[in-house]
C-alpha cells in the first residue's frame, strides 16, 4: 500500500512539474548569430527570400519596391512579424504596410500590431508589426485559418509622392513566434505542409532529377512537427491518475477503517 | 535554402561536367547537365547628350556610369550571361527619325569576357537622343532564347524623347510575350516625369525602379540586380486558359502564367484522384495604372457546375499583385462503390479565375493582366474527428470533473460493496 501511495505521489508530482513546463508559452525566437542572415529581399512571391524565424534579415531597396520574404511556421506557433524601414534623410510623409500571406497566397489577418503606419516627413524610420493568428495543424478547406507551411511577408510603401519614388531605403525584418502549447492543438493534420511547389519538388525527387530551383524549400530548423504530441496528453493522463486516486479515496471513505463497524473488535 | 539547392545544382553540374569531360574530351556537353539555362542580363545604358551633365559626385553622369559598369563587370557571377546595349550613342544630329532608331548592341549577351566588355564601355561618349522604347525592344531580342531568367537593367538620365511610342507600353508588350523577362530601371538624377516613366516601365514587368544620385549607389544597385538574376528561380510555364471549363487546358502540378483581360474569366482543369488534395493559388498582377479597388476570385467547380470551394481576396490602394488560393481535399473513395475496376477514377476539377481590376482611364487594356497560377496535387490530409488533438482534454475543468467523477464512482463502489456484504451476512 505504501508503495502504491509513493508511486501515485510520484506520478502526481511528475505531472505537476510537467504540466506547466509543457504549457509554458515562452517565445521560441532565440536570436542566433547574424552570421548568414539574408541581406536581400525578393520582389515577388516567386523570388521571395527565405528567412528563418528569430533571424534578422536586412535588405537595401528603393522606395516603391515590393519586398518579399518567406518564413516557415509550424502548428501551434503564433508568428509575429516585425519590420523596420529606414527612410532617407529627406522625404515626404509616406505610409508603409506589411502584409502576410500563407502558402496558398491567401492574405492572413493580423490580430494586432501596427500593420500600416505613416511616417512623418522628418521620421528616420518606421516600425511595423503583425501578430498572426495561431497556426493550426488542420482546418476545413473552406476556412482561411493559418496552416503549417510557408508564409510570405510583403513590405511596401502604400502611397508615395513621385518625389520619393526610387529613393534608397533600408528594410529590416524579423519573425519570431510564440508557442501556444496544447491549447491550440487541434485534431487532424495535413499530409504535406502548405509549401508551394511541394508536389513538384517531391515529383522531381521521385524522378531523380535536380531542378535547381524550387518555389519554396522552406522548413523549420528542426523539421515539421509530426503533430501527434501536445500537452493534452499530460493533462488527460494526470486527469486519469487523479480520478483513480479520487476513486480510491471515495471507496476508502465508505469502508471506514476497513472493518465493518458492527463486527466486534474481538471477533 | 535556395543557396543550398544552388550548391547542389552546382555540384551536380560540376560532376556532370567532369563525367562529360571524361567521356567526350571534345567537351560538347555545355549547359546541359542541370537542365537549366544560364540567366541572362542585358544592361541598357543611356548615352544621350544629357549624360554629359556634371552632377554625380562632381563628375559627369557618363563617368559615373562607366565607373559603375567597370565594377559591375568585375563582380558579375560566372554563370550570368551579360550583354550591354546602348541607346543614343551614335547619332548626334537633329533628325528625330534617325535619332529615335539609335540603339546599338555594344557587347552581345553571352559568356562574359570582362576585359573586352570594359574596353567597349570605355569607348562610349554621350551623343544623341533617348529612344527608350526601341532600345527595350532590341534588348528583348538580345535576350531571346533559353529558359533561364532574363533581366533588362535600364540606366537612363532622361525620359524617352521618342513619343508616341510609349516605352511603358513597349515594356508591357515585352512582358506579355511570356518569355519571363523583368525590366529594372535606374534613373540618374531624375525629375518627376522621368521617375514616373521609369517606374511605369518597371511596374509593367514586375521590376524595380531606383533613383540614383551617387556612383556607389549605382554600382550597388546594378550589382544587386545582376546577382538577383543569378538566383535560380522556377520559370513558370506559359499556358492559356479557356473561356469555359469544357475547353480548358488540363494542368498538372506546376507553376503557370497566363494573361487575363479585364472583365474576362479564365478556366483550367485539374485531375484529382480520391484521397488527394488539390492546392491552387493564383495571383493577378497590376502591371499598369488600375482603379484603386480590385479583387480576385478563384473557384473550384465540378464539371457539372457545382462550386466546391472558393478563394477570394479584395484590396485597395497601391499593389503589385492580388492573390488568393484554395484547398480541395477529395475524400478517399469508399471500397464499396468501385464499379469501374481497381483504378479509382480521377475527378476533373475546373478552376475559374476572375479578377475585378479596372484599368484607369486612358490606359490600354490589352494585353491582359499577368496571372500566375500554382497547382499542387498532394496526398490528402488526415481527417479530423474532433476539435481537439485526438479528442484529448486539457485544463483545470477537465481535472476537476475527472476527480469528481472518480470520487463519486469510488463512493458508489464502496457503498455497493458494503451493501452486498451486509446482504450476504444477513443471509
Amino acid at each position: 500500500m505504501r508503495a502504491v501511495r509513493a508511486l501515485s505521489a510520484a506520478v502526481l508530482l511528475l505531472g505537476l512539474v510537467a504540466t506547466p513546463a509543457a504549457a509554458d508559452s515562452s517565445p521560441s525566437a532565440s536570436p542566433s548569430g547574424d552570421g548568414d542572415a539574408p541581406t536581400t529581399a525578393g520582389t515577388s512571391f516567386r523570388t521571395a527570400t527565405e528567412i528563418e524565424q528569430g533571424r534578422r534579415a536586412t535588405a537595401k531597396a528603393a522606395a516603391g519596391d515590393y519586398l518579399y520574404w518567406s518564413f516557415p511556421a509550424d502548428a501551434g506557433q503564433r508568428p509575429t512579424v516585425r519590420a523596420t524601414v529606414r527612410l532617407p534623410e529627406r522625404h515626404a510623409a509616406q505610409t508603409w504596410q506589411v502584409d502576410v500571406y500563407d502558402g496558398l497566397r491567401r492574405r492572413q489577418a493580423c490580430q494586432w500590431g501596427a500593420q500600416t503606419r505613416t511616417a512623418a516627413a522628418d521620421a528616420s524610420s518606421v516600425e511595423l508589426a503583425c501578430v498572426l493568428r495561431t497556426v493550426r495543424a488542420w482546418s476545413e478547406p473552406w476556412a482561411n485559418d493559418p496552416l503549417p507551411g510557408t508564409y510570405y511577408v510583403r513590405l511596401t510603401a502604400l502611397d508615395l509622392p513621385t518625389s520619393d519614388l526610387g529613393a534608397r531605403v533600408g528594410a529590416e525584418i524579423e519573425v519570431g513566434s510564440k508557442d501556444m502549447g496544447g491549447a491550440a492543438a487541434v485534431d487532424g493534420s495535413l499530409s504535406e505542409p502548405l509549401v508551394p511547389g511541394v508536389a513538384m519538388a517531391s515529383g522531381a525527387a521521385k524522378d531523380g532529377e535536380d531542378r535547381g530551383a524550387v518555389l519554396s524549400a522552406i522548413e523549420p530548423e528542426d523539421g515539421w512537427s509530426s503533430g501527434w504530441w501536445s500537452d493534452r496528453w499530460v493533462w488527460t493522463g494526470i486527469g486519469g491518475v487523479l480520478a483513480a486516486l479520487a476513486g480510491v479515496g471515495g471507496y476508502a471513505l465508505t469502508r471506514g477503517s476497513g472493518r465493518p463497524s458492527r463486527v466486534p473488535p474481538g471477533a | 535554402m535556395i543557396t543550398r539547392t544552388r550548391l547542389a545544382a552546382g555540384t551536380c553540374a560540376l560532376l556532370a561536367a567532369l563525367t562529360a569531360g571524361l567521356a567526350f574530351p571534345s567537351g560538347a556537353a555545355a549547359g546541359e547537365p542541370t537542365g537549366e539555362d544560364a540567366p541572362k542580363v542585358d544592361l541598357v545604358l543611356d548615352v544621350s547628350g544629357s549624360m554629359r551633365t556634371r552632377d554625380i559626385d562632381g563628375g559627369t553622369r557618363m563617368a559615373a556610369a562607366k565607373q559603375a559598369f567597370n565594377e559591375v563587370l568585375d563582380a558579375t557571377p560566372e554563370e550570368v550571361e551579360l550583354g550591354i546595349r546602348t541607346l543614343g550613342a551614335d547619332y548626334p544630329g537633329d533628325d528625330r527619325e534617325r535619332g529615335c532608331k539609335d540603339t546599338a548592341r555594344l557587347y552581345p549577351v553571352g559568356p562574359l569576357d570582362r576585359t573586352e566588355a570594359k574596353t567597349a564601355v570605355a569607348t562610349l561618349s554621350p551623343t544623341g537622343w533617348t529612344p527608350i522604347g526601341p532600345a527595350l525592344l532590341a534588348a528583348a531580342d538580345d535576350l531571346e532564347g533559353g529558359a533561364g531568367s532574363k533581366r533588362i537593367v535600364l540606366i537612363s538620365d532622361g525620359e524617352d524623347t521618342c513619343a508616341p511610342l510609349d516605352p511603358c507600353e513597349v515594356a508591357r508588350e515585352i512582358a506579355a510575350k511570356g518569355i519571363g523577362l523583368t525590366i529594372d530601371t535606374l534613373g540618374l538624377v531624375p525629375n518627376a516625369k522621368m521617375r514616373q516613366q521609369l517606374s511605369c516601365i518597371a511596374e509593367a514587368t514586375g521590376g524595380t525602379y531606383t533613383s540614383v544620385e551617387h556612383t556607389d549607389e549605382l554600382t550597388d544597385r546594378v550589382n544587386q540586380l545582376v546577382d538577383r538574376a543569378a538566383d535560380p528561380v522556377v520559370t513558370p510555364v506559359a499556358t492559356e486558359g479557356a473561356g469555359s471549363c469544357a475547353k480548358a487546358p488540363t494542368l498538372e502540378s506546376g507553376l503557370y502564367t497566363d494573361r487575363e483581360e479585364f472583365g474576362r474569366e479564365r478556366w483550367y482543369r485539374v485531375d484529382v484522384l480520391p484521397g488527394q488534395e488539390l492546392r491552387a493559388s493564383v495571383s493577378v498582377g497590376a502591371d499598369r495604372a488600375v482603379a484603386p479597388s480590385y479583387g480576385v476570385l478563384l473557384r473550384a467547380v465540378t464539371v457539372h457546375g457545382r462550386e466546391i470551394v472558393r478563394g477570394e481576396a479584395a484590396g485597395d490602394g497601391r499593389t503589385d499583385v492580388i492573390s488568393t488560393g484554395l484547398r480541395y481535399p477529395k475524400a478517399e473513395r469508399d471500397g464499396t462503390d468501385g464499379e469501374d475496376g481497381d483504378k479509382p477514377a480521377a475527378e476533373t476539377v475546373c478552376l475559374q479565375v476572375t479578377h475585378s481590376f479596372a484599368a484607369a482611364s486612358g490606359v490600354k487594356t490589352t494585353p491582359g493582366l499577368p496571372l500566375e497560377l500554382t497547382v499542387d496535387v498532394v496526398e490528402g490530409p488526415g481527417d479530423a474527428d474532433d476539435v481537439a488533438a485526438f479528442g484529448l482534454g486539457r485544463g483545470w475543468w477537465l481535472l476537476g470533473v475527472l476527480v469528481l467523477v472518480g470520487f463519486l464512482a469510488g463512493l458508489l463502489w464502496g457503498w455497493l460493496s458494503r451493501w452486498r456484504f451486509a446482504v450476504w451476512r444477513t443471509n
